[in-house]
């Protein structure tokens, strides 16, 4: 007989579709989709696909959506002159760029980051109104709203970077570009003008809950998968009822590591540990150029900064040419153009 | 089960290789150049590093011209940058040039061989009076970053032209910026950013950088600096994201022009800090200067004299950037000194102080330059190499 007990699935439960819990009487949403099995998508989560809730929150949120993806890619495509095979090549490199520094916080023309502005209100409408869909979801399955405020966390970093910080800055040039490398070109730039952001406590919290956040899923994940030959997937049952599985499991971190999380408490550090990483991260970006703006010299004015042996004994401040007077615009070029 | 494990471990196999094929033969050479842990370090490949080192050997020197004799200026007609040269001297550098610059034409490069030597309706004699000015200029006025060491390297034709009637690595005005399509969706990509672009090593950063800052006026200091001096926001710190992204990509241009990582000339922790930064930095700073101040001042001019074929997409001649001398190398030719058997191009160098130099530095000096560099680890101190 199969056993749960290898790091991919190999037991595939297939029976018939389940339709779930009634829908209360009097709502205006309605599920649709006949259930339907795919043996590939049992092997890595449930087979069934489908009925779908999409509501009228779900609707406008895929219609803020498409319309913000529209946007950004329509644009895209026009940046390589409507040529689709360009557009592919070069996909990864094409970007829709917010408006440039000199329009601060004004409208901008279309093609001059006003398109930008619409994609973001559309993108932003999308994601609110689908955080609204997972919070009236889990309601309504009785359930409590974990996942709608673990999401909620991510649109608060999303919110910082794209609206809040900009605003408070003064000017939707300080946000990020649509794009693949233009956002992670931006990133680097955005670390680099504001004096290095790992000087910034925030951005160390974020980090510490990131990487937290791996390790606590891999432990947990590891723990269940060995524990499985006992039942230890069944996770909630063994809250209530511990048994083999969960001794096990606890008497293996207790020997490792002399401390060992509970079936039920290891879920709320990995909630909490998930949910920090952009509230943290989130904080430590508003910080950025509003409150602070190098972090490497604030970071040497706490004490953060360590001071290293001088392996350069000729390199100080004044070894910067331009103080010295040193013909910034010489060799001519001052007269030029 | 139908899917064997089998099957699962071939198809991974597969797929890890694909995703190798696109990576760098190991092994990665590392050199510590700072104190320990703060990421101080050039990496080289060995297998590219040997090859570097074959494509920058400096051709054999003539023998030196004797003293004394005419001046070319009273032997030859129109002579105009070099006529305070003896005739042997002069020759001897003419020869010299057409081995660096046309290799293949021949004097015919630059002189019509059946007007005669003087006839000065020759493009390519009017451009190489610009250059060779140029080149003494550089060697008399911008030591600081040409003639940084004991070994006073500077430049020659050759540095650039390696053989070639124009420098493998030139760069000309940019008319194919991803933003030409018109209309309300523009595709708003500034500054011909957003596309894969060679001039700032396929990021998608500004991809304009030679045109903003190696080119024209402004002050450069300015322009490139971004972070600001005070913890604390304060009125002089309104660098945009966009202007630190147009400075990111012309520091990716130098970083690939010389070989070397930004840690080369920064210690990334603070990249304005000049307190903690590699001394290259300074020579760096000076080269950006020279480097417009050249293209401004002798390239530039030659835009008249050049035929379409030099031109570029909008009709600008062939400029200079940090590649046109370096090729790739920290140093140009790994800092071999050529000017030494051809003092005539520094104003700089009196004949016996390139007598002196030449017995200094040796039959062999050129061919002992770009050994592998050593491994950090196998020096107990923090290597500052005085190669770099």
């Amino acid at each position: 007989m199969p056993e749960y007990q290898n790091i991919f699935t190999r037991v595939e439960v297939q029976g018939p579709g389940e339709a779930g819990l009634a829908l209360p009487p009097g709502g205006t949403g309605r599920r649709f989709g006949k259930p339907m099995h795919n043996s590939w998508l049992g092997r890595i989560g449930h087979s069934q696909i489908g009925p779908i809730y999409l509501g009228w929150y779900g609707v406008a949120s895929i219609i803020c959506g498409f319309i913000a993806i529209e946007i950004i890619g329509l644009n895209m495509w026009a940046s390589v002159g409507w040529d689709p095979i360009q557009f592919v090549r070069q996909g990864p490199w094409l970007a829709l760029e917010p408006p440039p520094p000199e329009y601060g916080l004004s409208l901008p023309p279309l093609n001059q980051g006003g398109w930008w502005l619409l994609a973001g209100f559309f993108l932003t409408a999308a994601i609110l109104l689908w955080w609204v869909r997972t919070y009236r979801r889990a309601i309504q399955l009785g359930m409590g709203t974990h996942v709608a405020w673990a999401f909620a966390s991510a649109i608060w970093l999303y919110l910082v970077l794209g609206l809040i910080r900009p605003v408070m800055m003064g000017s939707w040039a300080e946000a990020v570009p649509f794009g693949i490398f233009p956002h992670l070109d931006w990133t680097a730039a955005f670390s680099i003008r504001y004096g290095n952001l790992f000087y910034n406590p925030f951005h160390m919290l974020s980090i510490v809950f990131l990487y937290g956040s791996t390790l606590l899923f891999a432990m947990h994940g590891a723990t269940i998968l060995a524990t499985s030959r006992y039942g230890g997937e069944r996770e909630s049952e063994q809250i209530t009822d511990r048994g083999t599985a969960s001794e096990r499991a606890a008497l293996f971190w207790r020997w490792t590591m002399g401390f060992n999380a509970t079936m039920e408490s290891i879920h709320r550090w990995a909630w909490w540990f998930a949910v920090l990483t952009p509230l943290t991260g989130g904080i430590g970006i508003l910080l950025t150029g509003t409150v602070v703006d190098n972090w490497y010299l604030w970071g040497v004015k706490h004490g953060l900064a360590p001071v290293y042996p001088d392996v350069f004994p000729g390199m100080t401040e004044m070894s910067n040419p331009a103080l010295s007077g040193g013909g910034d615009m010489s060799g001519g070029t001052a007269t030029a153009q | 089960m139908a899917w064997s494990f089998r099957k699962s471990l071939a198809l991974a196999s597969l797929g890890v290789a694909a995703v190798l094929a696109g990576c760098e033969d190991p092994p990665i050479e590392s050199q510590q150049r700072g104190y320990r842990g703060v990421a101080l370090v050039q990496h080289y490949n060995p297998e590219d590093f040997a090859k570097l080192i074959e494509q920058n050997q400096v051709p054999a020197p003539a023998t030196p011209a004797p003293e004394g004799g005419q001046k070319a200026s009273e032997v030859y007609q129109n002579v105009e940058v070099l006529g305070h040269l003896n005739q042997a001297q002069f020759t001897r550098l003419m020869t010299a040039i057409t081995q660096w610059v046309a290799p293949d034409q021949g004097c015919a490069y630059c002189h019509n061989l059946a007007q005669g030597f003087a006839y000065e309706d020759v493009y390519t004699k009017q451009v190489s009076r610009y250059m060779l000015r140029m080149t003494m200029d550089i060697n008399q006025n911008w030591e600081s970053h040409v003639q940084t060491n004991e070994n006073q390297t500077g430049v020659t034709c050759y540095t650039c032209h390696r053989g070639n009637n124009l420098p493998q690595n030139v760069w000309w005005k940019n008319a194919d910026d991803p933003q030409n399509a018109a209309g309300m969706m523009a595709g708003w990509t500034p500054d011909g950013q957003n596309g894969p672009n060679m001039k700032t090593v396929y990021t998608s950063l500004p991809g304009n950088p030679f045109e903003r800052y190696l080119l024209g006026g402004g002050n450069l200091t300015q322009m490139i600096g971004v972070q600001g001096n005070q913890a604390l926001p304060n009125p002089q710190s309104t660098d945009s994201i966009q202007a630190t992204e147009a400075t990111y990509g012309f520091m990716m241009h130098q970083s690939d022009a010389l070989g070397v990582n930004c840690t080369y000339c920064h210690n990334s922790r603070s990249w304005n800090n000049w307190d903690q930064s590699p001394p290259q930095r300074v020579t760096a700073w000076h080269g950006q200067r020279m480097t417009r101040a050249i293209n401004n001042d002798y390239i530039v001019p030659t835009t008249d004299l050049l035929p379409e074929k030099r031109l570029g997409p909008t009709g600008d001649a062939p400029k200079a950037n940090c590649a046109t001398c370096h090729n790739g190398v920290f140093k140009p030719l790994f800092g071999a000194n050529m000017v030494k058997d051809y003092p005539s191009l520094d104003p700089n160098m009196t004949r016996e102080e390139a007598a002196q130099l030449r017995k200094k530095l040796g039959p062999d000096h050129g061919a002992n330059y770009g050994l592998p560099p050593r491994i950090g680890s196998e020096n107990a101190e923090p290597a500052v190499d005085n190669r770099f």
